[in-house]
């Protein structure tokens, strides 16, 4: 294992929880204003997985998942996910353009509702982000986010490949969010947040928990 | 009388497996990664290698994972086949993958990984002099692939277009 993971404290660990925490509670009260009912987040978990292991979060390496992706550019660059599952898509586009014959395996897909759900990730991730930055007072500097809808691996093997070259495993910041409506599938997005490898130590000297 | 079942065996990513007939060699969800796969076909045994990256020179640690790059996982394999008795004048290869899931408009060349794994990959089975009898790569579609010991053919399924075998 890639000596900064092995080396993470357990108060390092904490602060990157807390930077989920902010990030998703921002897209979350977003995607309640966008939903217009309550929308709820659990506590986010910092997983420090093999890159099979990533996989697995989300179902497997060749499970369909709907994914909107991101390139973080700035002082502390990285990758992040949005992902949702195909029910959890499709519920999402009902509700937001009313278009029920929406189905991400009948393809061709409607543009439409491709739109929908880009927006979705763009305003999720644009929430995150914006709460992170403000947070950890760094500049980030998101990319256009670009929707994709493939095998899991295939699309999250993507966000590793710059921190491949320095590790097996990927420290995650997972969040999942939750909207309840009683009549019908929760929509449950998780939010996967891949900082660069260099990233790492100027996020905790900016937070004031560098190493010892 | 026997039963044989044909035991599916999975390959990660970064990672390589052997295997030998009846067996299936699988990795699941290939995007801008190579899927190769070098076998001895009138011995019925192969070897799967799921490639992350081109070059282990890109590497900024000294204990690589040396499955995870086209220069070194390929050797690897190639050098274990001929270890279990396959004989290296009749190996053959098939490759899968490649894609570019995402197109940035951006200097990036981490974005380009899937073409410069294709093209690594081929230029190390050419040096090898390995010839390639089958290719599906590049595209912008995700793979799960299956390599199958006892007829030699390679089944893809992708999300848009099904399966198809080479």
């Amino acid at each position: 294992m890639s000596s900064f993971i092995e080396s993470l404290t357990e108060y390092q660990l904490d602060t990157l929880k807390e930077i989920g925490n902010i990030g998703s509670g921002n897209a979350a009260t977003s995607l309640s204003m966008l939903l217009n009912h309550k929308v709820d987040m659990n506590v986010p978990a910092v997983r420090v997985v093999g890159f099979d292991q990533m996989m697995d979060l989300v179902g497997g390496a060749d499970k369909l998942i709907v994914a909107v992706f991101l390139r973080i550019e700035g002082e502390a660059p990285g990758n992040m996910f949005f992902v949702l599952s195909p029910g959890e898509a499709e519920t999402f586009v009902k509700e937001m353009t009313g278009i029920e014959s929406f189905s991400v395996e009948q393809p061709p897909l409607d543009e439409m509702a491709l739109s929908a759900l880009q927006e979705l990730g763009n305003i999720l991730a644009g929430a995150y982000l914006s709460a992170l930055s403000d947070f950890i007072q760094v500049l980030l500097q998101p990319s256009v986010p670009l929707l994709t809808i493939d095998m899991a691996g295939a699309i999250l093997a993507e966000g590793l490949m710059e921190l491949s070259q320095v590790s097996d495993y990927a420290i995650i910041i997972d969040t999942i969010i939750d909207d309840h409506e009683n009549d019908r599938e929760p929509i449950t997005g998780h939010f996967f947040l891949l900082p660069d490898p260099d990233s790492f130590p100027k996020i905790f000297d900016r937070l004031g928990v560098s190493e010892q | 009388m026997t039963i044989q079942t044909n035991e599916i065996i999975k390959v990660g990513i970064a990672d390589l497996k052997f295997a030998k007939s009846p067996d299936v060699l699988r990795t699941s969800g290939l995007g801008s990664c190579v899927g190769v796969v070098v076998y001895d076909s009138s011995l019925n045994i192969a070897g799967m290698s799921h490639v992350m990256l081109p070059d282990s020179s890109l590497s900024k640690r000294s204990d690589l994972n040396e499955l995870k790059y086209a220069d070194t996982a390929i050797p690897f394999l190639v050098n274990q086949l001929l270890r279990d008795g396959a004989r290296k004048f009749a190996l053959k290869a098939k490759i899968a993958g490649g894609a570019q899931m995402f197109s940035f408009s951006s200097s990036n060349d981490m974005l380009r990984v899937g073409a410069r794994n294709v093209e690594a990959v081929k230029q190390i089975l050419t040096e090898y002099r390995i010839p390639i009898i089958a290719e599906d790569v590049h595209g912008n579609s995700g793979r799960t692939i299956e390599f199958n010991l006892e007829t030699n053919m390679l089944k893809i399924r992708t999300v848009s277009q099904g399966e198809t075998e080479i």
